[in-house]
């Protein structure tokens, strides 16, 4: 299987389905000429011409509106943000057109489109840059919500969401583009809705998601140097949330910690922890842990941003924790 | 850092202040460039390199009580404001003694004492926030101004329509002035705005409006001049397109040429660096001589480098400071009835 960087595994995601489906197409900033602002749009100007791969002005909200009219008529348009920080600007297309429209239509006009870019913070590039949006888009009823956290995962749920008939968004993570992972060239898909168990241990269930999920790795290895046996479960998909495979992992190891990169008020593992008392309390062994971002605007000092954000290290710790071992 | 500043334009001494403070912006991003390549800044960082004479010209032009808002390209017009070097440094830095304790870094440079409001991440954002500070202004019945700088792709956002249509409306003293450097990132103006006299979009709001070149120091501040006088005593907002161009890439990350501008471009615009035609004006009058630009430029590197030094050695800031600032204190006597903003 190739080696390929997670932005080449999008990439060919991309280029696969706009070959499949003629009525696919990208828009948005910088991803024509320019290649994409991160380079995940890399060739497909020249590869299907400016109809298909259309450079837009600085207009979230009124590109993500043409993506919404372009669905409503028929083809099945690919939205880039540049980053979510900016698709803020278009949540108004995304939450009342987007998510909505085939309810209040009463089923006659579905929207089959994907929303997709960065999500979360980089390196230092403090508070209106650094922003993990899942909760408040997972939040939403009519959207599905997928976050790959490696290249395999990026390709095969970038394809789904390009397929599903419903509006899709995809969180990636501006981190990840350069992380690479084995990716096969055959054409495949991933499951929205399906959570994966990663790696399988039975002493703790670490859940994560997207770019966390590397985080919940690292702890693992670090935890299993302590004979410590963590499952880690990826979520890949935040809606519909697949609370069974959680609950799965936890009634066999009865203790749990989810490491999300966004702010802990009404964050996803605020519904996680929900699921789990719910549906195995009496399996629990110890309080479901968050690991989360600092209750603060992402500072730009390089030592502040370190100490704010989720880490391996504090994983290790609320891990620790609910095996009463600190 | 108080400079008094000359009242008419044709004046040796005006020429020669402004002809320090571009010096100054230069010599201040070049060191901010190696900094970055050293890795002591992160981030996103954009350089004013070629659009000096803008940030110049037009703040020369303000009293202290007036306002300034920016993008994020807002170390030219911080340092323009009289904002302390070392303290904008050290923000890049990511520094305690940072303009905005090094929380806010490049991008975010705030300081209350000169009424710089701020360097702003989200394009078009600040834009209405200049509107607001115009309504605060007439309300309060002053004769303030505030002047709001943005890049030219940022007119095809909503929030600049909505912000200058509400400002002509009520007849907000408001100078929106916007940069022309021809280029959003990588996108040229023509590939974004259907419109390409920018200027022109004014017309949807009977706004005032003017085209400047932006190389020309003079010019800048001239048109400003008319603008501001606009303001202060008729209440008029203006759109003033000022015509310039960048000399760096758009931010740290991205090629001064190749993928979407040419060298041959890049060379030509290149010819008109802002700080070489005020030169020419002043070679013209003869009130230039080669000691005495000789002497300014070892000033202000000598300021620069006391910048540097100051923010290399200035504390990175406290843990305890992770949580702080993100509210105001109200359980303190001090916030009650505090009026934030006023002055
Ligand atoms: C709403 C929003 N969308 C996208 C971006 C990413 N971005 C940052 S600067 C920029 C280009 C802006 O160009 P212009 O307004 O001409 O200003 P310049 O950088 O040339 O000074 C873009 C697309 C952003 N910061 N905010
Ligand atoms: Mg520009």
């Amino acid at each position: 299987m190739a080696i390929i960087t997670y932005r080449d595994a999008l990439n060919q995601a991309l280029r696969e389905e706009m070959q499949r489906d003629d009525r696919v197409f990208i828009m948005g900033e910088e991803v024509g000429i320019y290649q994409g602002a991160y380079k995940v749009s890399k060739g497909l100007l020249q590869e299907f011409g400016e109809m298909r791969v259309v450079d837009t002005p600085i207009t979230e909200l009124g590109f993500a509106g043409v993506g919404v009219g372009a669905a409503m008529v028929g083809l099945r348009p690919v939205i880039e943000f540049m980053t979510w920080n900016f698709a803020l600007l278009a949540l108004d297309q995304v939450v009342n057109s987007a998510a909505k429209m085939l309810s209040m239509s009463g089923g006659q006009f579905n929207i089959p489109m994907v929303f997709r870019g960065p999500n979360g913070a980089a390196l230092q590039l403090s508070a209106q840059h650094s922003q993990a949006w899942e909760s408040w888009l997972a939040h939403i009823p009519g959207l599905k919500v997928v976050a790959p956290g490696t290249p395999y995962d990026a390709k095969g749920l970038l394809k789904s969401a390009i397929r599903d008939d419903n509006p899709v968004l995809v969180l990636e993570g501006e981190m990840l583009y350069n992380v690479k992972g084995e990716v096969p060239e055959s054409d495949y898909t991933i499951p929205i809705g399906k959570a994966q168990v990663k790696r399988e241990g039975d002493h703790v269930t670490i859940v994560s998601y997207g770019k966390m999920i590397n985080v919940a790795n690292q702890a693992a290895d670090q935890l299993a140097k302590d004979g410590i046996r963590a499952e880690v479960i990826d979520l890949l998909t935040l809606r519909p949330l697949d609370a069974e495979t959680v609950c799965a992992s936890v009634r066999k190891t009865n203790r749990a910690v989810v490491v999300e990169e966004g702010w802990e008020i009404c964050g996803m593992g605020a519904q996680i922890a929900d699921y789990v008392q719910r549906d195995c309390f009496d399996d629990l062994d110890a309080p479901v842990l968050r690991v989360h971002q600092a209750d603060v605007p992402m500072p730009y000092a390089k030592n502040l941003e370190r100490a704010a954000k989720p880490d391996a290290q504090k994983t290790v710790a609320a891990v620790r924790q609910v095996l009463y071992l600190d | 850092m108080a400079r008094k500043k000359p009242e008419s334009s044709d004046d040796p001494a005006l020429r020669l202040s402004l002809l320090r403070e571009m010096l100054l912006m230069r010599r201040f991003e070049e060191r901010t460039a190696e900094a970055y390549a050293l890795g002591k800044i992160g981030g996103f960082c954009h350089l004013y390199i070629g659009q000096e004479a803008v940030g110049a010209g037009a703040i020369s032009v303000l009293r202290p009580d007036d306002y300034v808002i920016t993008s994020y390209r807002d170390h030219g017009q911080a340092l323009a404001r009289g904002i302390s070097p070392r303290a904008i440094m050290a923000e890049l830095f990511g520094r305690i003694d940072g303009v905005s304790k090094g929380k806010g870094g490049s991008m975010h440079l705030f300081d209350r004492n000169t009424n710089f409001l701020g360097g702003h991440g989200i394009v078009a954002g600040h834009i209405p926030i200049a509107t607001g500070v115009g309504f605060a202004i007439k309300y309060r019945g002053g004769d303030q101004v505030c002047l709001c700088f943005f890049g030219e792709a940022a007119v095809n956002n909503g929030a600049f329509h909505e912000a200058l249509n509400m400002a002509a409306l009520w007849q907000l003293p408001v100078i929106y002035l916007v940069e022309n450097n021809r280029y959003g990132m990588g996108t040229a103006l023509e590939r974004a705005s259907s419109v390409n006299d920018i200027a022109e979009r004014a017309c949807s709001y009977d706004m005032p409006n003017e085209v400047v070149d932006g190389q020309d120091v003079i010019a800048v501040r001239e048109a400003t001049i008319r603008a501001v006088t606009r303001a202060r005593t008729e209440n008029t907002p203006t759109l003033i397109e000022v015509r310039t161009y960048r000399f760096m890439g758009h931010s740290m990350s991205d090629a001064v040429s190749g993928t979407y501008r040419s060298k041959e471009e890049l060379d030509e615009y290149m010819k008109r660096d802002p700080i070489t035609v005020l030169r020419a004006q002043m070679e013209q009058r003869g009130e230039w001589s080669d000691e005495k630009m000789a002497a300014i430029d070892a000033e202000v590197r000598a300021i620069v480098e006391d910048a540097w030094n100051f923010a290399d050695e200035s504390p990175e800031p406290p843990l305890e400071a992770l949580t702080e600032d993100v509210y105001v204190d109200t359980t303190s006597d001090t916030s009650t009835g505090a009026v934030a903003g006023e002055r």
